[in-house]
């Protein structure tokens, strides 16, 4: 199954892999949300919608909508 | 003696604190105007620089890179663009801050590419400390090919020597510091043989921005250069990539973390703000707390300006040789002042409010907060932003759309923002209520006349959000959303920013509106003053003439003769004229007439009782509240202003678009009359149905 960004739990961290450019706002490309980045996800507001992220050391807000269109991979943490 | 005069321009993400660095530079010696044609607010300052040079500092709208994406960021690559303009920047200084530097530098990157001499300036600095935050300067000086200046505006250090950078600007190298155009190195070949005495970059902004670049013809890149939307977006990521790969190298070795030693307070405090549940508690109570403040501590310096007028204008009138020009005096411009300055207690602590909330960091988690519900109403989470500051005024609220990237939902959040309770509306509240509302505690604590107004400001709150919902189903406008809003850190909002934005807000008030109110007032007092026909010039002698009239005081023929000339004025016979229309709401012609009057600005309301009342008075020195207090209708014995009459003038202020300037502002932000004229039509007809209605209840 594909991971995107709204399927992470609350303190979860992955990387970027790829996504539609056509569809992601340039925007938000130029928050640093790039392939090969880290994102973090910090909050998620109540109702379930926008989602809080650290990505690449800023924060910034996203609603689901555009997350599910962000492909990332999850960062298993050392035990 | 000034020797030469330099042009600098201000330059950095929202966020970073360039206005305090502005403001740290220029101190009080700012002038806030706006860009010919748009309404974006421009502001310049002037600083006094080592070696008698003058600095003058145009401080540019926040943005996040060089690709615009609004009006507000069109005016920095127009400015950047054209060298011919007379603000053109000799250096250009980039406000970045030290815990956002990876995402900041972008910018950065991009001014470069201009070749404009560029000074890195690196703010906050006063937090690296407590961050575990290191910089090497020698080392990011040499690969950014800059000058950085480490300071913190809110401490106040490091602008000593950021003056010394500015002066010694053509020291600071001018080359890019990275080449760019490595993304597509056919593409950007024939561009440089193509055009060879221009600036690389430069044309890759006109390629790809919607600006105009008076050197060179648009069309003659966009014939053979133009590609696909997609293909051009493809190469702006690629650009993106690029920049921030440099950037990552850079800082990999300039600026070390130890995550160790950093705290965050931060995580804990969004936490508790962002709750589902406290997150709203502690929302609707700041609002509370705002709204019983304002009402209560403007009360003092209210009172005290209304008593200081209605004295002066008293004053003036037994003072001064007795005339047409004394008149003119106490009865028009007196009272005209005065119904401007009363604002500025009320309209000052609002801007306070506001101003502290945004510069806190507050702002973008109640946005976060609030998305979702509003988008159940076709609205955006940062449509909060506007309807918030629409608390103050509806333009700059309006002109604060801006940043909703979705046009459906800004369009809403336009025509619904002018039901939201503006300071115009406040002194006709506040005087309204304190005639109609008793003036005691519920609980203990609670001022009913505080909680009245705190219903009217839910009851415009609600008239926005229900009407946006209605919008939201009537629109048919298909739009592509998407929404970014960046969480800045908290901070502890800076006194001096805070302090100049107050005063600069309430300036422009006073001065805008201020400029309209008291020519009205002038207006107001020659049409009440004179009057067409026998009835108005004999006056006196009909009065005298009455029988009922015989043996009274001369006070009271004094006065009886002035309120018979005052209704055979020309307003009074404007005001008779249309009282058929608004007597079904409990309103006589006198109240008609400031409706009418407000129209051009609702706050003339106070001010136009204000004329009318002192025309109709000799010498004395009553406050207008006294005497709109004291006015009974002359058919049924009962005061004008009673409860029923009182509140559904209330809800009538409430609803109606009584706002010159907004349907101005909203024809400029949407770029057609069709909106403000709907807006106007539809906000007016159900203010008047539903004063109608209430005031025939409650009668």
């Amino acid at each position: 199954m594909r991971t995107t960004i709204n399927s992470l739990k609350k303190g979860e961290k992955a990387i970027i892999k790829d996504f539609d450019i056509d569809i992601i706002p340039l925007k938000l490309l130029e928050m640093g949300c790039l392939p090969g980045n880290t994102v973090e996800l910090l909050q998620i507001a109540p109702f379930g919608d926008p989602l809080y992220l650290n990505v690449n050391g800023s924060h910034l807000a996203i609603r689901v909508e555009t997350a599910k269109e962000i492909e990332v991979e999850l960062i298993k943490i050392k035990l | 003696m000034i020797n030469q005069n330099i042009n600098i321009a201000l330059i950095g993400n929202p966020n970073t604190g360039k206005t305090s660095v502005f403001n740290q530079l220029t101190g009080l010696n700012q002038q806030v105007g706006n860009y010919p044609g748009i309404t974006v607010e421009k502001k310049i300052g002037f600083c006094k620089l080592p070696n008698n040079v003058k600095g003058n500092i145009l401080d540019l709208p926040g943005t996040y890179s060089l690709n615009a994406s609004s009006i507000d960021e069109n005016v920095v690559i127009e400015l950047l663009l054209n060298k011919n303009d007379k603000l053109y920047p000799d250096v250009a200084i980039v406000v970045t801050e030290v815990e956002n530097l990876k995402r900041n530098l972008l910018l950065f990157t991009q001014i470069k590419d201009l070749e404009i001499p560029t000074i890195l300036v690196i703010n906050m600095a006063d937090r690296m400390e407590y961050k575990g935050i290191t910089l090497d300067i020698p080392y990011l000086e040499e690969h950014l090919k800059t000058k950085i200046a480490l300071i913190s505006s809110r401490k106040g250090y490091g602008i000593e020597e950021l003056k010394n950078l500015i002066v010694s600007y053509k020291s600071i190298p001018t080359e890019a510091c990275l080449n760019a155009s490595s993304i597509a190195p056919e593409y950007f070949n024939s561009l440089r043989k193509a055009f060879p005495n221009q600036l690389l970059y430069k044309l890759w902004l006109v390629i790809t921005q919607d600006v105009n670049f008076l050197n060179l013809e648009r069309k003659e890149i966009q014939g053979t250069f133009t590609k696909s939307h997609s293909d051009l977006k493809r190469l702006q990521q690629k650009e993106t990539i690029k920049r921030y790969q440099f950037i990552n190298d850079v800082l990999k070795e300039g600026l070390q973390v130890d995550a160790s030693i950093a705290k965050d307070f931060r995580s804990k405090l969004d936490r508790a703000l962002t709750h589902k549940v406290w997150g709203y508690v502690i929302f609707f109570a700041i609002l509370f707390l705002i709204f019983q403040s304002i009402f209560e501590w403007s009360k003092i310096p209210m009172d005290f300006i209304d008593s200081t007028f209605a004295s002066l204008s008293a004053l003036t009138n037994s003072e001064l040789p007795a005339g047409v020009l004394t008149n003119l005096i106490s009865q028009g411009i007196i009272p005209g002042i005065g119904g401007i300055l009363i604002f500025i207690p009320q309209i000052a602590f609002l801007f306070l409010f506001i101003s502290i909330l945004e510069e806190s960091g507050y702002m973008s988690r109640v946005v976060f907060l609030m998305d979702k519900i509003m988008r159940n109403f076709g609205l955006s989470g940062k449509s909060v932003v506007p309807l918030i500051s629409g608390t103050a005024c509806a333009i700059p609220a309006i002109m604060a759309t801006r940043n909703i990237e979705n046009w459906k939902e800004r369009l809403i959040t336009i025509l619904v923002t002018p039901f939201t309770t503006c300071s115009a509306r406040l002194p006709v509240y506040a005087i309204i209520i304190s005639l109609v509302i008793p003036d005691t505690y519920v609980l203990g604590i609670l001022n009913l006349q505080g909680l009245t107004l705190m219903l009217l400001y839910l009851l415009g709150f609600g008239m926005a959000i229900f009407s946006a919902y209605i919008l939201n189903i009537i629109l048919k406008i298909k739009s592509k959303t998407f929404f970014v809003v960046e969480m800045p850190n908290y901070k502890l909002p800076l006194f001096k920013n805070v302090a100049l934005n107050v005063v600069e807000k309430t300036k422009a008030f006073v001065f805008g509106a201020g400029k309209i109110i008291l020519a009205i007032s002038i207006v107001l007092w020659f049409m009440a003053s004179y009057g067409p026909g026998k009835k108005f010039k004999n006056a006196e002698a009909i009065q005298l003439s009455k029988i009922e009239n015989a043996g009274i005081s001369q006070d009271e023929l004094d006065n009886k003769v002035a309120a018979y000339k005052l209704e055979n004025s020309y307003i009074g016979i404007m005001g008779k004229t249309i009282e058929p229309a608004i007597s079904p709401l409990g309103y006589d012609w006198k109240i008609g007439i400031a409706i009418i009057s407000s129209f051009a600005a609702r706050e003339v309301f106070v001010g136009t009782l204000a004329t009318i009342y002192s025309v109709g008075s000799t010498g004395n020195d009553d406050t207008i509240k006294n005497k709109m207090a004291a006015e009974v209708n002359p058919v049924t014995g009962k005061k004008i202003f009673n409860f029923a009459s009182g509140i559904s003038l209330l809800l009538f202020y409430a609803f109606a678009l009584q706002c010159a300037s907004t349907i101005a502002i909203t024809k400029k932000e949407t770029n057609s009359w069709k909106w403000p004229l709907g807006q106007l039509i539809f906000m007016s007809t159900f203010a008047y149905i539903v004063a109608l209605v209430t005031y025939q209840i409650l009668k």
